[in-house]
């Protein structure tokens, strides 16, 4: 299983391959069409993180003493983003999650959609995602 | 692409030489601005006005005795007049300098908390703006009066029938906005102010929408309040208008307490100013009043009758145009309109078409418009809103839909 830092690494690479942002969003909305749903029964109000626009779902849940995450939203390149988020920080360890940055959403040209004045709810996301590491962290101590 | 420029003869390649902000890029692309009826773009004789101020003779106003304080007085209430006779206002002084729209509805709501008892009622439409319903909240839980809402049609204009049927002798203010921001609907205004007044009640129009197409004449349509935004209109941020009947402001008590808008003060009891520095505490935004005279000065140049009949030939091409897109649906198409349409494509989300579009140079606003019940009621998230101003053209109305066709193959 790799950490956080080698799978973001990944992805800048992945992201290295497209020339343009045409093919960069592309590719995201690809990847936000692949990703794992969160199930129906999780899709409620407490785990709606309110965005302005977009609506975001986001459930997590300890396998052994890692965190998963499932997510959603109703626009699909928040959903994209989403699905980039979840690959790095899924399944990692409560404490892992904690101390990564999101520098490498910067590094692959989507750093306008992280600006805490962008109306997506995916900053809010990413705090509600270490807010669940925190958590659970306790929980494992 | 070259698209025939204008059929109403309209020089729109030379007005656009006075806004410098559309020679822009954003993105890499030219840009194109279609997001006028949030904020519209400045042209460079605001610009000078806002420089001037600061460069010759910035000073606060009304007390001082030195000659800057003078001029900077006299250019106040200079803008003051020009407003006055842009609406045909009555007076000078029935023209209050506000922060803008919102702040003008929240000063006539709360002077109306003193004028209201429980259980007598304030209408309002189901097309408004979430400034336009939240102060009557916040004045219906303080007084106990009741909200009454006018439901609306499917083309997104108001059901006057049911309207008819909300007035009785408990009608105390009727509240409607002029142009519906979300859908650019004109509503039958005229109307509604004459109903209203047969059962004894007053009415509130929010101008903001329509003053930037419509010139109101505030005596004519014989409205008891209306409120603009300078924003809207050319003018800079922060600064707009209250303008009330004179009995109407009379009524009202004074909104906020501070300088500017007392007589006399003493511990045991404060006399207050005469209108309209009644309303007025504080220093006011006196370089974004003058502002506001100037992008009027602006407009009246052009001339509104003008402006009306290019924008709505804009709005006929880019409606015709965009209902070509298979799935496009446009929401909101009463016979009268603004330059304004708000649409949707199948179920994209309005968001991913905004974020691709905007990739492309292309500012649109997305998502509820501040109208969450107008969007309830279509059931929607949200739209998509492209909205024009008069320094709009085909050509970039042609990049606009290639633009939209391109985020759709993309999302779809």
């Amino acid at each position: 299983m790799s950490n956080i830092k080698e799978i973001q690494n990944e992805i800048v690479d992945e992201f290295e391959m497209f020339d343009d942002w045409m093919q960069r969003y592309e590719h995201m909305i690809e990847l936000g069409k692949s990703l794992p749903l969160i199930e129906e029964k999780y899709k409620v109000e407490d785990n709606l993180i309110k965005g302005c626009q977009s609506k975001v779902w986001v459930h997590a849940e300890l396998a052994g003493d890692k965190l998963v995450f499932t997510a959603d939203s109703d626009a699909i390149i928040t959903k994209g983003i989403i699905a980039i988020l979840i690959r790095a920080y899924s399944n990692q360890h409560p404490k892992d999650i904690i101390d990564a940055d999101t520098a490498f959403i910067d590094e692959i040209g989507l750093k306008e959609h992280l600006s805490p004045t962008r109306a997506n709810g995916l900053v809010s996301m990413i705090k509600q995602l270490k807010m669940y590491a925190v958590a659970y962290q306790t929980q494992l101590n | 692409m070259k698209v025939a420029s204008t059929e109403t003869g309209f020089d729109v390649e030379t007005i656009r030489k006075d806004f410098p902000i559309l020679s822009r890029k954003v993105n890499g692309y030219p840009l194109v601005y279609f997001d006028n009826a949030a904020t519209s773009q400045t042209p460079q004789q605001v610009i000078d006005a806002i420089v001037d101020y600061y460069s010759r003779y910035n000073a606060n106003i009304h007390r001082g005795v030195h000659s800057l304080s003078q001029e900077a007085t006299d250019a106040y209430e200079q803008a003051r007049m020009k407003i006055q006779k842009h609406f045909n206002a009555a007076k000078s002084y029935e023209i209050i300098f506000t922060a803008g729209t919102t702040n003008s509805i929240n000063l006539v709501a709360s002077g109306f908390s003193a004028l209201i008892k429980e259980g007598e009622e304030i209408i309002v439409s189901a097309l408004e703006h979430h400034s336009n319903i939240v102060p009557w909240q916040m004045l219906c839980e303080k007084t106990g009066a009741v909200l009454k809402v006018i439901p609306m049609n499917d083309n997104g204009t108001l059901n006057m029938n049911e309207f008819q049927n909300l007035l009785s002798e408990k009608t105390k203010l009727v509240f409607v906005n002029h142009v519906s921001n979300a859908l650019g609907t004109v509503n039958p205004v005229k109307e509604i102010i004459e109903k209203a007044h047969a059962i004894g009640a007053a009415v509130l129009l929010d101008g903001a929408q329509a003053a930037p197409h419509i010139k109101a004449d505030v005596q004519e349509l014989d409205v008891d309040f209306y409120t603009v935004s300078a924003h809207k209109m050319c003018g800079p941020t922060g600064v707009g208008i209250l303008y009330g009947k004179e009995e109407w402001l009379k009524k009202l008590p004074p909104y906020q307490g501070g300088g500017e808008m007392i007589a006399t003060v003493t511990f045991e009891k404060t006399t207050y100013a005469d209108l309209p520095h009644k309303f007025e505490a504080g220093t006011p935004n006196i370089c974004g009043g003058i502002a506001f005279g100037a992008a009027l000065d602006y407009m009246n140049g052009i001339g509104f009758e003008k402006i009306a009949a290019y924008e709505h030939e804009l709005l006929e091409y880019a409606s015709e145009k965009l209902l070509e897109i298979e799935g496009l649906r446009i929401y909101g198409t009463s016979e009268e309109k603004t330059a304004v349409i708000s649409f949707n494509i199948g179920d994209l989300h309005p968001y991913d078409i905004g974020t691709i579009i905007d990739k492309l140079g292309i500012a649109v606003r997305t998502g509820h418009h501040c109208a969450q019940p107008v969007m309830d009621y279509y059931k929607i998230p949200g739209t998509v809103r492209a909205s024009f101003a008069f320094y709009n053209t085909k050509e970039e109305i042609h990049t606009f839909i290639e633009a939209v066709k391109r985020a759709k193959n993309m999302l779809s």
